[in-house]
């Protein structure tokens, strides 16, 4: 294809049919409270490797839940716990990360 | 003295004889597998410190002081303390002063395990010495000193609270019946040596009570019966020893010159852990001093029960009470015997595997570095101080009105210090950590690092290797700064009382010079249970599993501590006790720093006044 400069996008929508939920189901099962969580962005808001890393436990939430890769944000996590006090749905977030980082496999 | 059978033997010593045999195996077995267990640097030191004189001596000292006569428990608890001590050291004594009596008087029967023991069964006194008397009187008068423990031991079983402990441990079915086996065999003692008193003699308590037994049970066959009661208890005893929680008596002796020779737990259950974990006696200390005790729930995740599992092999229950846990060092600052309950549990956590294990080694600092200015003081808040910034304000306030000159390392954000990575066990990442960090503060130039943060102190100090450079907590900072004369605060009226948090009170022993500080700038009041012994607030990182709904009890449980001391106001050093009391307290709490502003701000003012 020649080059114009400027590119589409690639598309981002999500087809469930064809997702692989095995790492968010097993999360679920290991993890019930993560099912309450509703995007509120306070996990992010207090994260202190989000300044240099992105990471944010929110969108780590999301973005299992729409099967995509979480490895570079788990990746990132130390561990400080920040985010589990501040959530307003009382979810262990720190432990919700040890356990993801036990049951993950690389590709 | 002379003998009473030519062959020096009867068949009741047997049951003792097959105890004693077995327990003496056993110990032995478990000695070499220990030492197999321990990695080959800590053996031979251990097996140095064996033979260095200074440490023998420091061994037998320490084994004398705390086996035999439990002065660390008499400083806690006296009622606890007799209790013990009358029981081990008169057992002591009992065993000495048989050894001595068969030495005396049949010094070829030494040889035998059990002539000692049984002394009074096999002789028969046929002159009154007074050297017989004395040692007759002091056998005596060490009975009668383990019988009072005995009683105190079985009022203690009824009614713990008399001896000030709300709860004690529930037994398992092997050490209640080591337990019970124990407290027969003194009165079973006192019974055999009763009923052979006019053939061997005895003293103030064997001879009268033999003048009631002969009364009515005239007959010398009565005799033997007892003296196999007295025997089995004895074989019993020592047969479910190593089941039950009395294996603390060997294990103890052995976990002394283990400590003294330098050695830590490497691993969370073989080697030093092991004899750490079977030195427990089950006391149950721990589950007063333990802060998750307040709901009833949790009470069999104290160290106590982890120590039990942990004998018991199971798995799944020791993962659970691994990962409950605060870490706030409590029990191990309450402890008799120096169980390390929290480096248990990390070792444990450490020794998980993960499909995923942050990398932060290839991590590019650069960009976080503190801006390079010729400032020679650098100020780390730690990541906690960005939940509540008022910290970071005042003590920068501060700073500014001292006029140093400084840096804000993590301003803008930064690195975690490790410390939490540490308590969860993952030792390598928290390790990368520490290395990122050096890099940054070193190569910022600076000489010192202030910390607000408590948790950052504790791995900043003992952790981080920092040349040139120097470490110092903000409480001792900011007192130096009063000494200088740079500042002069106002003394407030009001009192507060200081709690010392978990990671720089146990965690470093960093407990006077807050109080200092404190002292220096406003009324100062102390807690029922301070210092080593002040109450976790529940805000603890420590813990992976407690959620922060269950943890409300515990911060109740630890402000009723505080407020018990009368003071108007709580004082803490530390964010996230901040955090946690702020939710729930009725009085004020303030970080050091905040009343220290305050105190500046008054002077301020007043300044003003006497300008205008």
């Amino acid at each position: 294809m020649p080059d114009f400069g400027f590119s589409l996008s690639k598309s981002s929508s999500v087809s469930l049919d064809s997702l692989d939920l095995g790492l968010y189901g097993e999360l679920e099962r290991l993890e019930p409270g993560v099912k309450t969580c509703m995007a509120c962005g306070s996990c992010s808001a207090a994260c202190t490797a989000s300044v240099w890393s992105g990471m944010s436990v929110r969108k780590l939430i999301l973005n299992l839940q729409r099967g995509k890769d979480v490895e570079k944000m788990l990746g990132s996590c130390m561990l400080c716990g920040k985010c589990s006090m501040v959530c307003p749905r009382g979810i262990n977030t720190r432990h919700l990360i040890l356990s993801l980082c036990r049951i993950y496999k690389k590709q | 003295m002379k003998e009473r059978f030519a062959s020096g033997f009867d068949p009741f010593v047997l049951p003792f004889l097959l105890g004693m045999i077995f327990v003496l195996g056993y110990c032995a077995y478990g000695i070499v597998r220990i030492l197999l267990q321990l990695p080959r640097k800590d053996r031979r030191r251990f097996l140095l410190s064996l033979i260095t004189p200074h440490i023998i001596l420091k061994n037998v000292w320490d084994i004398f002081c705390n086996c035999l006569l439990h002065v660390k428990l008499w400083k806690r608890n006296k009622m606890l303390g007799f209790m013990h001590s009358s029981i081990a050291f008169g057992w002591f004594m009992l065993i000495l002063l048989g050894h001595i009596e068969v030495m005396a008087y049949c010094p070829d029967r030494i040889r035998f395990f059990y002539y000692p023991i049984f002394f009074n069964y096999f002789v028969a006194e046929n002159e009154s010495t007074i050297g017989g008397a004395v040692l007759f009187f002091l056998m005596d008068f060490f009975l009668l000193m383990i019988l009072t423990g005995i009683v105190l031991a079985v009022v203690k079983r009824v009614r713990s609270r008399i001896f000030g402990m709300r709860r004690t441990t529930r037994l398992s079915l092997m050490d209640n019946i080591g337990l019970y086996s124990l407290w027969a065999i003194f009165p079973l003692r006192l019974l055999a040596e009763s009923f052979t008193a006019h053939i061997s003699g005895g003293s103030f308590l064997t001879i009268p009570a033999n003048w009631v037994f002969r009364q009515f049970l005239g007959n010398d066959l009565n005799m033997l019966p007892t003296w196999w009661a007295y025997s089995i208890a004895l074989g019993v005893f020592m047969c479910v020893l190593p089941f039950t929680r009395y294996m603390h008596i060997p294990a103890e002796m052995m976990l002394i010159p283990m400590r003294n020779a330098g050695l830590r737990i490497r691993h969370p259950r073989k080697g030093f852990a092991r004899i750490e974990v079977l030195s427990c006696p089950g006391c149950g200390v721990c589950i007063d001093a333990c802060p998750m005790s307040v709901k009833k729930a949790n009470i069999k995740d104290c160290t106590v029960y982890l120590n039990r599992q942990i004998r018991r092999g199971n798995e799944k229950r020791i993962e659970e009470i691994s990962d409950k846990c605060l870490l706030c060092g409590k029990c191990e600052a309450v402890c008799q015997v120096g169980v390390e309950g929290p480096l248990l549990r990390m070792e444990q956590r450490a020794m998980r595997k993960y499909g995923l294990s942050q990398d932060f080694s290839g991590l590019d600092v650069s960009l976080l570095a503190p801006a390079a200015s010729g400032a020679k003081v650098l100020y780390f808040s730690g990541c906690m101080t960005r939940l509540t910034p008022s910290i970071g304000k005042s003590v920068t306030s501060v700073l500014h009105k001292a006029g140093v000159g400084f840096r804000w390392m993590d301003e803008e954000g930064g690195l975690c210090c490790g410390r939490p990575l540490q308590t969860a066990g993952r030792y390598e990442q928290a390790a990368q950590l520490i290395r990122k960090n050096e890099e940054l503060i070193l190569g910022s130039g600076a000489d010192t690092l202030v910390l607000s943060c408590p948790i950052c102190y504790k791995i900043f100090s003992q952790d981080y290797k920092l040349p040139g450079v120097r470490v110092v907590n903000y409480a001792t900072y900011f007192s130096e700064l009063i000494a200088s004369g740079r500042l002069n605060p106002v003394k407030s009226d009001i009192c507060y009382v200081y709690h010392d948090p978990c990671e720089s009170g146990r965690g470093c022993g960093y407990y006077d010079e807050p109080r200092k500080l404190l002292g220096a700038i406003a009324g100062i009041a102390e807690a029922p249970m301070s210092r080593s012994e002040s109450v976790c607030c529940g805000g603890s990182l420590g813990s992976l599993t407690l959620e922060f709904a269950q943890r409300e009890a515990m911060t109740r449980k630890s402000l009723e501590n505080l407020y018990a001391s009368r003071a108007d106001a709580v004082a803490t050093a530390c964010p996230l006790c901040l955090a946690t009391f702020s939710r729930y307290s009725e009085r004020p709490v303030r970080d050091l720093s905040e009343i220290l502003d305050l105190a500046l701000k008054s002077e301020k003012a007043s300044d003003r006044t006497v300008r205008g």
